[in-house]
């Protein structure tokens, strides 16, 4: 059956729990060493934007498969302030707060498949997903 | 939650201090307030950061381990940074993180030779 988890960010121990969820379930996976440390800093960098952007939120992991190839999908929710310009904010170097504003554009580079669902007072919905060789 | 201490040890004039849990972001912070502290009271010419640990680094840390090698470095302190991971290193390069002025040694051994060879040249320097 195929794995799934998830669980809620609230303080700033949250993203580490998050990332470590991530990673054990690549692990398992059969991703090796360095992607595995890929989705960890991913889920890292998605879990730390919603706890400072949003506070509250849930970051979900999930195996799952295309044309036979398995990966690792991460899906990151919160109900915050959302984004009104999404092209903006995976510009290198922007950020709204104490950011270096690589959170987002940086997990992108870390991942394979990368989408981002945003409205703003509604909340923003990230999904992305990385392959196994 | 009480934030986590990172032990800081002193070796003659080098501050030492190795991460070996993964940090969250209150004891990153935490972390460094100790260490500028630290070499204030020390009055240490180096500190090394033994990295050897840590399978994660994101921007975070990343971003807080060029901090503390600068804020040192107004202080007089040289930062020697160890035992970054290849995959540590790898995600810092792919995130845009290349901590470009920030010194790195490949081990704690490397690392303690350099910082000898460092405060050497400053000392020598010295007026």
């Amino acid at each position: 059956m195929a794995q799934s988890k998830a669980t809620d960010i609230r303080s700033d121990l949250d993203i580490v729990i998050a990332r470590t969820m991530a990673r054990d379930m690549a692990k398992s996976l059969g991703f090796g060493a360095i992607d595995q440390a890929r989705i960890a800093t991913a889920v890292s960098e998605l879990a730390r934007n919603i706890f400072l952007y949003a506070n509250t939120g849930t970051v979900a992991v999930r195996e799952v498969e295309r044309n036979g190839r398995k990966g690792i999908e991460i899906v990151c929710n919160d109900q915050g302030p959302g984004i009104a310009d999404i092209d903006t904010v995976m510009q290198d170097g922007y950020t709204t707060s104490r950011g270096m504003g690589m959170g987002l554009p940086g997990a992108k580079r870390l991942m394979d498949d990368f989408v981002i669902e945003s409205q703003p007072n509604i909340g923003t919905k990230v999904t992305c997903r990385k392959w196994r060789m | 939650m009480e934030s986590l201490r990172i032990p800081i040890l002193k070796i003659g004039d080098v501050l030492i201090a190795s991460i070996q849990v993964a940090l969250h972001d209150a004891s990153a912070v935490q972390f460094k307030d100790d260490l500028l502290q630290k070499i204030s009271e020390t009055k240490a010419r180096g500190v090394i950061v033994d990295l050897t640990a840590l399978d994660v680094v994101d921007s975070f840390i990343g971003r807080l381990i060029a901090d503390i090698a600068a804020m040192a470095g107004l202080m007089g302190t040289r930062v020697v940074l160890t035992g970054l991971q290849p995959a540590v290193a790898i995600t810092l390069v792919e995130l845009g993180l290349e901590l470009p002025r920030v010194l790195t040694a490949l081990n704690l051994e490397k690392g303690l030779a350099m910082m000898q060879r460092l405060t050497e040249e400053s000392s020598d320097g010295a007026i």
